[in-house]
């Protein structure tokens, strides 16, 4: 468990210092609330506990990842520290960046609330994510 | 507790979950009819499908802009101004297509629809047309909504997450409707790239540049990172990934 704590907080922070490039550059910067649709495949406990990474310097600054792991999975990803870092700015994140997972979907499994994807018709919808999803939750 | 509601409108379904206190009753069933509504007015105007919109007549010099509602006049404006912005790679008139505004519309038409599910108070919504979507968080300490990326190689997989609380995503690819968007510089629809994913704070323009990205094929990242306020991920026909 502890060891995909790390890789994930390493894995992360390298998505940070990615994503904190084009941030810098463009304005305010925006923190990630995440839970990653894997499933860590270890399980077990109960316990919540929240594990802080070490503080990066980047050229853009400071960057520190939190991860909350819950029921043997992660539940929270957020960025305490985050180059430009201001709370007020990463409350609204219209600029978002997306985070790769290259997930199979089961609706349930991928735990998203929506598909952004070329246009479905009314046809291929019902085989088509959005349609899965949909019948998840109705 | 989200709530669900699904109905079609354009060839398209259109998708909504809502939370919070107007998730699932009267207010809410109310503002998703107007919802449907508006979308529906929205395709008997501009519809390239139906011969008797305003946009069919206004091709076939039937009718002048000033006889159209005011709407026309907007998104003609929006198309110009995309045309602009794309470099020429996208446009809404183009020789032997006609007067095709199709790819302002649909981003365009659902932001607009959305008016009637910003009036709910306290109530947090996401609605998606056809894969095209815009979020509103107002509670402080809810969750962002969990914005799932199709992959453009296999529609049953996900490539990508985006967390949005207030925000719009777009993307634009031939997953599912084959190649109908092509460069209008060259009339070809693009090859190396698959799809571009646009988040913005708006979904007109999340959906105008997730297109005008997508056209410009090779160039599609380039293009995007030099748009301001934009966020994006560009996967490649290799199956790479640039995030913008």
């Amino acid at each position: 468990m502890r060891r995909i704590v790390l890789w994930l907080l390493s894995t992360i922070t390298v998505l940070v210092l990615l994503f904190g490039y084009r941030t810098s550059l463009s304005g305010p910067t925006v923190a990630t609330a995440v839970r990653p649709p894997t499933d860590p495949g270890t399980g077990g406990t109960t316990d919540s506990r929240t594990v802080t990474g070490p503080s990066v310097d980047t050229r853009w600054g400071p960057v520190q990842v939190q991860v909350t792991i819950s029921g043997g999975k992660v539940t929270a990803i957020t960025v305490p520290v985050y180059p430009d870092g201001n709370r007020k700015d990463q409350e609204i994140n219209a600029r978002a960046l997306p985070i790769l997972v290259r997930e199979a979907l089961d609706a349930q499994k991928a735990d998203v609330d929506m598909v952004s994807g070329a246009t479905v018709t009314s046809e291929g919808y019902v085989e088509s994510l959005q349609g899965a999803l949909d019948q998840a939750g109705l | 507790m989200t709530t669900r509601y699904v109905d079609h409108v354009m060839g398209m379904p259109i998708s909504l979950a809502v939370r919070g206190r107007h998730a699932a009753d009267e207010r809410a069933r109310t503002a998703w009819a107007e919802v449907m509504a508006s979308l529906r007015w929205v395709d008997r105007v501009f519809s390239t499908y139906r011969p008797d919109s305003f946009v069919s007549r206004l091709d076939r010099g039937e009718v002048e802009v000033a006889e159209c509602p005011p709407e026309v006049a907007e998104v003609l404006a929006l198309g110009e101004l995309a045309e602009r912005r794309s470099g020429g790679a996208f446009r809404v008139r183009r020789a032997g297509v006609g007067l095709d505004p199709s790819g302002v519309v649909k981003g365009w038409a659902a932001e607009r629809a959305a008016v009637h599910l910003e009036a709910l108070e306290d109530t947090d919504f996401c609605l998606s047309a056809g894969g095209d979507l815009l979020c509103r968080t107002l509670d402080p300490d809810a969750e962002p909504w969990r914005i799932g990326v199709e992959d453009p190689h296999d529609p049953t997989r996900l490539i990508a997450v985006v967390p949005v609380f207030t925000g719009a995503v777009a993307t634009s690819g031939a997953a599912h409707r084959g190649p109908h968007v092509v460069d209008a510089r060259s009339g070809r629809p693009p090859t190396a790239v698959a799809s571009v994913t646009v988040v913005t704070a708006s979904l007109t323009w999340a959906d105008i540049d997730a297109t005008t990205a997508y056209a410009h094929d090779r160039d599609a990242a380039s293009w995007l990172s030099g748009q301001p306020g934009r966020a994006g991920l560009v996967v490649w026909s290799d199956s790479t990934t640039t995030t913008v």
